[in-house]
Formats: C-alpha cells, sequence, structure tokens
C-alpha cells in the first residue's frame, strides 16, 4: 500500500489513515513597547552594533527532571552568538538585567483575545520560564504564561476547542547555523506575541489551514496585533494512527500547511510500514543490533571527494552497520524523500556535521564510495549481505557523534515515530529540527512575581471585545451591501463604527460600509498601503454623513486629508450649498451650455449636470442637484 | 510530611477552600470554578502572595493562580510530589590532579527553587556540584565544605573571621588552591577582609560567584567555577581574588586583585572591575594569561598568617551636599571608634561639618578620608579645605577604595586602639590596597556612542 498524491487524497483517505491535526499560532501584538522591556516594538534592522557569545547548559525542571531537548542541545555544544543593535536591543534581551514589569498594553490586549476565543480566564498569572537551549534566547528561556483555557471557535457544523492563549516573549532570528556556530539577530526577540493552542481537532489537510485562517482574522478584528512579514507563525501538530504528534514549526504563511501537514502524515504513515517491515524482518528494539568502527585508514585512497577531501584535512571517518537494514535507507518517507535523510538531519543538527552530503550508505545507488572499499568496509565490520553500511565523517568528535546518533535513529524506527519538532521546508516536506520539548521545560520566572487579574478588569476588557468576524459576515448578508466589502469590513477596527452607523444613525448600509472599507481602500491604493485612518476621524466623517454636512461625493477628498495625517473636522468642510446659490450655478452653466453647440441634444440634461458639480463637488448631494437641473430644464423648454 | 507543610504558604480563603474540598499540596485536581474549569497538580505558594488564589500546575507545565471566591468544586485524583533536585554524582579522585578545596558560603553559584518565597535560595554540595558541571573533573579532585549558606549581604564579621580560619586550616592540610563560593553583592568586600586577615598565603585563593542562577541556561555560575577552579589548581598566584566574567560573553574570566576590585553594575555578568590598575590575569577553560607580573607566587611551604582581628564599630559615610553634622555626631555618640568618610572630588566634606569632625578627633576616633569617585588619589593639599580637615585629624589615605578602607580600618582597629600604630598599618599596604602610581589604563570606561569606541566594540565580541 502507498500513500496517494496529495491531489489525488480524499477526506476518507485521511480519515482512514487516522491524519489529526492542531495549531499553535503565533502572533505579535500591536504595542508600543516589548513585553518585559522598554524597548521599541517593531522595530526591525539586519546592521549590527556589537556581538555577544554565550552557550547553553541544561537546567533542571520544577519537578526536578531534565528535558529531553535540553539535553539534546546540550550534546550539540554549539557557539551562540548574538548580534545586538543598540535601537533595538537592551541589555534585557541580553540577559544582563532582570526583566521590568510585564507590559500592561500587551497584557491587555491578550486578555482581549482571550475572551474573543470564551476562554476560561486566569485569575492570577504567574510568569513560566520556558527552556530553550538552541539559543534563540539568550537568557536560554522564554518567558510566557497562560491568560486563559478552554476557549471555543465555530467550525462547520462543530467546535473547534481552543486549549490554552498564552502570552510570550518573541525569540531571535537565525542568521545562520554552521557547524558548532550558530549566529541570531536579536531585533525581533522581547517582542509581545500570544500563543492560540487549538486542541487537534481538524481532520485534513485543508481543514487546518480554514481554521488558522478564521483564527488569524478572528486576532486581526481587534485591531490590535501585528500584520506583515513575520507578525504571525503557525507550528502544526500532526499526527496518524498509531503515530506520534510530530510539531511543524514556523510555517510562515498559511497555504503552505495544507501540503506540509500532507507530507507529514505520509511520514509517519510510511515510518510506521518501515516499522513493520523491520519486525517482519525480526528486528526489534531488542533485537536490534548495529556497530560502529572508525574507518579513516581503510579510506585513505578513496577518489570519492568529500570523503578524501574531509581525510586529507585530517577528519576521521566512521563505519556504523545496521544489522538487517538493508535496502531500508531508501525506503520512501516524503515525496522524493527517503529514510536515510532521517539519520542524515539528526547527524547534521546534533552532530553539527553541517556539510552536506554528511553521510552515504551502501543502499545508495549513486556513485559514492567505489565497490571495492564497501567491500573493505563490510569486512572491516563483519558485515553480511542483509546489512546496510553508513558512512559518516568530520572531526573526531563530531563524526563519533554522528555514529551514536545513526544508531540512536535506526534503532527507532523499530519502535515508532519519535517525537520531534520539525522544520516546514520550501517543498512542502520537513526536516527534523530537534526532540519535542515537554512539560519538563517549564520552570516559575522566580524574578516576577503573580499578577493578579481581578474579575473588574476583566469586565472593562470586555466592553472592547469586536463581535466575531464570522457573525459579522451574516449580519452583513442580510443587509446586503456590497461582496467585496464584507470581508475586510467583519475583521476591520471600523465594524463597530458601521453597527453604529447604521444601527444608530440611520445611515445607508451600503454607503458605510463604502465610506469605511472601499474608498479608504482607494486611497490607500493611491498614497501606499502604510496610510492608516484614525477611527476618530472616521467617526466625525460617518456623523457628517448622517447630517448631510457631506455627501456622498464629498468622502474621497476628506479621506485623502485623513491618509494624510490630519483629523477630520466638519469646520474643516466647505460650507454647505445654499439653495441661492445652487440656482445660481445652475443658471450660469445653462448660459455655458447655451453657447455651446450640442451634438446630442437628449444629453443636455447630462452635461448639465457635470458643469454644475463641477463647481459644486463635495459641497451637495448629488441627487439635489439632478432634481434641481431636471426642474430647471423643464422650465426653459416646455 | 507535617500538617502546615500540607498547605506550604496558604492562608486565609484560599487555605480555607483547598480544607473544605479536601485538597492539599501536591493533589492532582480538577477546579471547577463559576466560569470554567482547571486541571492540574496544587503547588505551594508562596508566602508573601496573597490569600485569595490557589496555583495549579496545568498538564501543560504552566503555572496559573485560580481565585478561591470563584471554586465551586474541587476533584482531588491522585498526588504527585515534586522533588526537586540536581543528580548527585560521586566526584571522581583522579591521584595526578591536584586538591583544591571548595568553600561555600552562599549565594547563586549553587541555587536552587525555594517553593516558599518563590525565589531561590542556594544549595551546595560536591556531587551537587559534580552533577551539574562535570568539567570540573578534568581540572582537579575538588572537596567541598559548606561554611556558611547565606546571600551576600548577610556576610558579616563571623561569617569573615571563620572564612579566614578555615582557609588556614586547609593550608595546613596542604590543598593547592581554594574556592570561594560567594554571592556577588559584597563579594568584594569578604575578598579585602580576607586579603587582610589572610597573609603570605602560598597558594591561590579565589573568589567566585554567579551574576545568572545556575538554574538557568544562561548562567555564568559553570564557567566562572571551571574558571576559578582552574586558577586555584593551576595558577601561580598566591593572592585572594576574585574570578567573574571579563566581557559578558562566554570567554573569559578576570582575575581581579581582592584590594582593588568593585562591583560595578547591578546585573550584568561582567559587573567586577579592577578599579585604578589593571587585573592580575585572564582566566579561559584553556589557559591563565598573566597580564602583570608583580604578583605573590605560589610556593611549597605552608607559612600562612591567619590574623583575624575585627572592631565591628567603624562606619563608611558616603558624603552629599548639605550633609548636616548630626551624622557624624551620631557615630560619636553611638561610641563608634572608626570612620571612613567617602568625600567628594580629591577628599572633601562641608565646613558645618568641620566641628563634629572635630570632636571625633577628641575622642580618639580614627577618621579617614576616600574618595567617591572610586578611582583616583586623596589630594587634601590642593585646596585649603582639605589642609583645614587634616588639621582636624582626618587622613587622606591615598587610593584606597573606601569599602576597602572600611575593612582595613576594622581589621587596624581590632589589633590596636593607638591612633598612631593604626594609622601606620593603615598606609602600610599590604595586599595592594595602595598603590604608589595608577597606570594610564587604570582608568578605562570606554564611552559608548563615540565612533572609535563602535569600532572596538563591533570588532571585538564583548
Amino acid at each position: 500500500m502507498t500513500f496517494k498524491p496529495f491531489s489525488e487524497m480524499t477526506e476518507s483517505d485521511y480519515a482512514a489513515v487516522g491524519f489529526k491535526s492542531g495549531l499553535e499560532i503565533h502572533q505579535q501584538l500591536l504595542t508600543e513597547k516589548k513585553l518585559f522591556c522598554r524597548c521599541p516594538a517593531g522595530l526591525y534592522s539586519d546592521s549590527f552594533n556589537a556581538e555577544i557569545l554565550r552557550h547553553m547548559r541544561p537546567t533542571l525542571s520544577e519537578l526536578g527532571e531534565y528535558d529531553g531537548t535540553a539535553l539534546m542541545e546540550f550534546k550539540t555544544k554549539k557557539e551562540i552568538i548574538y548580534q545586538i543593535n543598540h535601537n533595538t536591543v537592551c541589555t534585557y534581551e541580553m540577559d544582563d538585567t532582570p526583566p521590568f514589569e510585564l507590559n500592561d498594553q500587551a497584557l491587555d490586549i491578550a486578555l482581549e483575545v482571550g475572551l474573543l476565543y470564551g476562554c476560561t480566564m486566569v485569575d492570577e498569572i504567574h510568569i513560566a520560564r520556558k527552556q530553550y537551549l538552541d539559543g534563540s534566547i539568550p537568557t536560554g528561556f522564554q518567558r510566557t504564561t497562560i491568560v486563559g483555557v478552554q476557549g471555543s471557535i465555530p467550525y462547520k457544523d462543530r467546535t473547534i476547542t481552543i486549549v490554552q492563549l498564552g502570552l510570550e516573549e518573541d525569540a531571535c532570528r537565525e542568521v545562520s547555523d554552521v557547524g558548532h556556530r550558530r549566529v541570531y539577530l536579536t531585533d525581533r526577540l522581547g517582542m509581545p506575541l500570544i500563543e492560540t493552542v487549538t486542541a487537534p481537532d481538524m481532520r485534513t489537510p485543508q481543514e487546518v489551514a480554514e481554521v488558522g485562517e478564521i483564527l488569524r482574522k478572528l486576532v486581526r478584528s481587534t485591531g490590535k496585533v501585528r500584520t506583515g512579514p513575520g507578525a504571525a507563525r503557525q507550528d502544526v501538530n500532526v499526527s496518524v494512527t498509531g503515530g506520534t504528534r510530530v510539531e511543524i514549526k514556523g510555517v510562515p504563511r498559511i497555504p503552505n500547511i495544507p501540503l506540509l501537514t500532507y507530507s507529514e502524515a505520509m511520514r509517519q504513515f510510511n515510518l510506521l510500514r518501515l516499522r513493520d517491515e523491520l519486525h517482519r524482518r525480526g528486528i526489534t528494539a531488542e533485537t536490534f543490533e548495529a556497530r560502529s568502527e572508525e574507518v579513516t585508514k581503510l579510506l585513505r585512497k578513496t577518489r570519492y571527494m568529500p570523503v578524501k577531501n574531509a581525510i586529507a584535512e585530517g577528519m576521521k571517518a566512521q563505519c556504523v552497520l545496521l544489522r538487517g537494514f538493508k535496502e531500508l535507507l531508501r525506503w520512501q518517507t516524503q515525496t522524493d524523500t527517503f529514510f536515510s535523510r532521517e539519520i542524515s538531519d539528526r547527524v547534521r543538527v546534533i552532530a553539527c556535521l553541517t556539510t552536506l552530503p554528511n553521510i552515504i550508505h551502501s543502499d545508495s545507488p549513486s556513485e559514492t564510495l567505489a565497490s571495492s572499499e564497501w567491500q573493505m568496509l563490510k569486512k572491516a565490520v563483519a558485515a553480511t549481505e542483509d546489512d546496510t553500511l553508513i558512512l559518516i565523517w568530520g572531526n573526531e568528535v563530531d563524526a563519533k557523534a554522528g555514529a551514536s546518533e545513526t544508531v540512536i535513529r535506526a534503532k527507532e524506527a523499530t519502535i515508532g515515530i519519535p517525537s520531534e519538532t520539525r522544520q516546514a521546508l520550501r517543498d512542502g516536506t520537513n526536516g527534523f529540527e530537534r526532540i519535542l520539548p515537554g512539560p519538563d521545560r517549564m520552570y516559575p520566572d522566580t524574578d516576577l512575581p503573580p499578577r493578579r487579574i481581578t474579575r473588574e478588569h476583566l469586565k472593562n476588557i470586555s466592553t472592547k471585545v469586536p463581535r466575531p468576524f464570522y457573525e459579522n459576515i451574516q449580519w452583513y448578508n442580510e443587509l446586503g451591501i456590497p461582496e467585496d466589502v464584507k470581508d475586510p469590513l467583519s475583521i476591520s477596527p471600523h465594524s463597530v463604527l458601521f453597527e453604529s452607523a447604521v444601527k444608530r444613525w440611520g445611515i445607508s448600509p451600503t454607503l458605510a460600509s463604502v465610506a469605511l472599507i472601499q474608498l479608504p481602500k482607494r486611497v490607500a491604493r493611491n498614497l501606499g498601503p502604510h496610510v492608516s485612518f484614525s477611527s476618530h476621524s472616521m467617526k466625525e466623517l460617518l456623523l457628517a454623513l448622517k447630517d448631510h454636512d457631506l455627501t456622498r461625493e464629498g468622502i474621497l477628498p476628506v479621506l485623502r486629508d485623513i491618509a494624510s495625517g490630519r483629523e477630520f473636522t466638519r469646520e474643516s468642510l466647505p460650507p454647505g450649498c445654499t439653495d441661492a446659490e445652487l440656482d445660481d450655478t445652475v443658471k450660469r452653466s445653462l448660459n455655458v451650455l447655451s453657447r455651446t453647440k450640442v451634438r446630442h441634444p437628449e444629453k443636455r440634461a447630462e452635461l448639465l449636470m457635470g458643469l454644475v458639480m463641477n463647481d459644486l463637488r463635495g459641497r451637495i448631494d448629488g441627487r439635489v442637484a439632478s432634481d434641481k437641473i431636471t426642474r430647471t430644464l423643464a422650465e426653459v423648454q416646455p | 510530611m507535617t500538617a502546615p507543610d500540607n498547605y506550604r504558604g496558604y492562608r486565609g480563603e484560599a487555605l480555607d477552600t483547598l480544607k473544605s474540598f479536601g485538597a492539599m499540596v501536591w493533589s492532582d485536581v480538577e477546579i471547577t470554578t463559576d466560569t470554567g474549569s482547571f486541571t492540574g497538580i496544587v503547588l505551594p505558594r508562596s508566602e508573601t502572595a496573597d490569600p485569595l488564589h490557589i496555583v495549579l500546575k496545568l498538564r501543560s507545565g504552566y503555572n496559573v493562580g485560580v481565585a478561591a471566591e470563584g471554586v465551586r468544586a474541587i476533584t482531588v485524583h491522585g498526588r504527585k510530589e515534586a522533588h526537586y533536585k540536581i543528580p548527585e554524582k560521586e566526584f571522581p579522585y583522579d591521584p595526578a590532579k591536584p586538591r583544591v578545596k571548595l568553600l561555600g558560603t552562599g549565594g547563586t553559584i549553587a541555587s536552587r527553587l525555594d517553593y516558599r518565597t518563590g525565589a531561590v535560595i542556594p544549595a551546595f554540595s560536591p556531587g551537587e556540584l559534580y552533577g551539574s558541571v562535570p568539567e570540573l573533573a578534568d581540572i582537579c579532585n575538588l572537596e567541598t565544605e559548606k561554611l556558611y549558606g547565606v546571600f551576600s549581604e548577610n556576610m558579616g564579621p563571623e561569617q569573615w573571621i571563620g572564612t579566614a580560619q578555615a582557609i588556614g586550616r586547609e593550608i595546613a592540610k596542604g590543598v593547592q588552591g581554594i574556592v570561594i563560593g560567594h554571592g556577588t553583592d559584597t563579594m568584594h568586600h569578604t575578598a579585602a577582609i580576607l586579603s587582610f586577615m589572610v597573609q603570605n598565603s602560598p597558594v591561590p585563593i579565589v573568589m567566585v560567584g554567579s551574576q545568572r542562577s545556575s538554574d538557568r541556561p544562561s548562567s555564568d555560575a559553570a564557567l566562572n567555577l571551571m574558571h576559578s577552579v582552574k586558577t586555584a589548581a593551576e595558577s601561580d598566584i598566591a593572592e585572594v581574588m576574585v574570578c567573574m566574567f571579563g566581557p559578558t560573553s562566554d570567554q573569559y574570566g578576570l582575575l581581579h586583585r581582592g584590594t582593588r576590585v568593585r562591583k560595578m553594575h547591578s546585573s550584568y555578568r561582567s559587573t567586577f572591575r579592577t578599579i585604578g590598575d589593571i587585573p592580575i590575569a585572564m582566566v579561559s577553560r584553556e589557559k591563565i594569561t598573566p597580564l602583570r607580573q608583580d604578583y605573590k607566587r605560589r610556593r611549597k611551604d605552608q607559612d600562612v598568617i591567619i590574623n583575624t582581628a575585627f572592631e565591628e564599630k567603624v562606619s563608611i559615610v558616603y558624603y552629599y551636599p548639605n550633609m548636616k553634622p548630626d551624622i557624624i555626631d551620631s557615630l560619636i555618640d553611638n561610641n563608634y571608634r572608626g570612620i571612613i568618610i567617602a568625600g567628594t572630588g580629591l577628599g572633601h566634606v562641608n565646613k558645618p561639618l568641620y566641628p563634629s569632625l572635630k570632636r571625633a578627633h577628641e575622642k580618639n576616633i580614627a577618621v579617614y578620608m576616600t574618595v567617591q569617585t572610586l578611582w583616583g588619589y586623596v589630594q587634601m593639599y590642593v585646596y585649603d579645605t582639605g589642609r583645614d580637615m587634616m588639621e582636624l585629624g582626618v587622613v587622606p589615605s591615598a587610593n584606597m577604595l573606601p569599602e576597602v578602607a572600611y575593612m582595613k580600618l576594622g581589621w587596624a582597629l581590632g589589633q590596636t586602639d593607638d591612633l598612631a600604630k593604626v594609622r601606620q598599618i593603615m598606609m602600610t599596604p599590604v595586599a595592594g590596597e595602595i598603590t604608589e602610581r595608577e597606570p594610564s589604563n587604570g582608568y578605562l570606561i570606554f564611552q559608548g556612542g563615540i565612533p572609535e569606541v563602535e569600532e572596538f566594540i563591533s570588532r571585538y565580541r564583548r
């Protein structure tokens, strides 16, 4: 049995493999400052003034246990370099100053989103340290806290559970990771973000993307989250029946999710089949047999360049024998990806052998070592025809670490699917990133006291919570406003204004939606995407429309003013057109028209309207002018 | 577990709520409130926290506080007690390696979480140290002894004297080096007094601590420990030193002379600086690089002199403009025997203090002048005011740091009442506390923002 291609998979195919997926969405908040220090938020720059160097060591969790990921990262012995820009980073991010108090603005946004999800809110928040020994945070941990649990959103005919909503600081951006040296840029470090964790309630890759999209729109509807590249990032958890929860990290775009989750389901499916094959061959965790040997001397004369060069530079080669694994390194795991990649990834990440290829193996059809050399190696490690050999090269310590990781990963294949976090790759497949961390990496942050969230404060916040956008859309459908404004209006911070305009001020729904969404969009197209329309000015604009101080035709110039930063007030409007002035203008225009040769007399009204509106645009409702013209024309030529 | 331990830290409403539903600390529970429910383990509560909330560790590992007033029911499913323990392994013995003794006084060099206060408390044992920093076994055979378990602000004469005596005992036993684990806040005070109380040491005496507690992955504790143990085991510098990070990066440590070192930043790793001179050496995991040659060398003998005299009635007065004479008077009236003034500039105080200084002199109180600029010498001849003060018996104490002068005056007054003899002890340098000259690179505080400094910083990782 094989896994169908992506385009041929149906809902029932996914049901058959027991596809289950959940999301962890990280969304940066629109605050002025960072979460635990007073550095400006959202200021990014690739340039830096200084670098510092750190190493990470594992520490115990609160319950007295070491975390698996922590130990793995310690095995890698990485030198971590942080690039520091004075403008975006202070001594807090460098871990040379204790945290300042939690940013209130960020906390309130998180509370608002928690209420939007209908979460059970936490009465007293406790800051935790979540260990990250990959160096992505200079402290070695992320300060994070839970503000609510057990929320939900409607989806199709069911609900998707929000397991928890966290508030935490963002990590560094990785610049490079070569050998034992990893470099990070620190500008994004410390940015406030919320983490939304859903239950594994999604049943197909498409559902995962759809729920991701709903959640994205929901948080954006608060108007208090950041947008743009990197402002929202998804981690996707995937498992199939018999498989393991595997986390695909840092998916930058929601449309990438379906293919990525499909690939992971396929990987798990194929790894489970690989296990069955191993068991069929009598290889289990108990009977698993492997050995490794240094074979540098045997390969002194090899013509295979990567190994030849390595040995010339004084590196060592290790040969690993996997008993009974013949042909299994070519076992397909993902599209165009094989079990050998699982091993190569581990060797790359844990043994820090980052130059590829970092392993070769005897199942490979491509030209590597000469067959006589494979024969020599086979002899050296006493291999039979049923076995597979893997060659790893690097400095003595790394080559040994690579050999031992190879054995560890191969043995895991007899057990099932290791709990891992995996990187999303561009081709839709994924690669090993690290062992999946467990709750053992949590530790209370002793630098900050717990913080009480009173019922009163929550009540206050709840008045600002926007109506869920899917409810807005339902209402817009009833109102029959233009199709293209529904979606953007439903998540716009102006959706509240729209409601007031329609329900309280009696403005036509179409006019209000056009004024709030369509026309501002047109202005933004001309002036650039970064223009903003302040709620206060937009409210004044709607009120002016309500009182007929502003006409539909006058909206656009006003919006241009607002976009260029001027507050809108009614006083700044040109005075409304009086009846006498309209009379005058119509008469004057009629005069102009009478002196012009008109080829299509039936278009006289239209021409006259154009002349009048040229003079009075924005100061008079088009319909009033049109009525007047009709009446005047009727008078002059009855 | 005793009864109160079952509700550790809880009081008031939260305590009553736990009791009424039969739950206690470490109970595995589901708490139903008027708005929802939470599942997890009841944790002890910090004693300083309010009596209104119950702390739960959720399955995800996060802790949350649940308001007792909203609790409708608690269902107890079981119990899971945490044992926070660093894995203890026996420190391996290698006859080829030197013997180093680690004396513990407290501080964050080794620490663990305290549920009672929610803060970190010091912990210490050789097995624990080996469990968390196994690299130490590559350097030496380490023995440890916990002398005290106090934060450094609680160190005082009793601990200083005890530590000096312990050093004497260890040298007599023939150890090749001594490391003293100490909180960083007053490490330089202790380094100064040990420089006076322990004379003529044949082996290195290295004080060490950490600015980030060892329960953090980025802690400087492990590297500081390795550096200090290496210095104690291998260096030929037989002085009292402070060994802490040079730069904030995990690169190398500096060995500061015990009488010239000072903590200069409340939280930076590279907080310790040698003032008015350069450090004795740099130390990395690979090597010790002396920066100067005028240090006392390691010897084979055990001829150390321990002199633990100390007079407690000594004070430092940090002068500020508008200081009133009653500050000095109160010291006089409370029978203080010595006063260190940290004066402005070259060593000045305002005129209204003069009568009180005169009174101190008449009461046989030793008054010494230091500078609050920290860098530079006291020079009381430049201005008339300085000359006036010397007339009043105020003794300029060259470039002794105020804290060092405080320690030395306590030590001198502990030995004699005779102010002339005190003066002789004070003004005769025994461990570099007064230097004859200040090298031009003894005062380097680079000013950030200036192009050449920025260029330097960007070129060298710091």
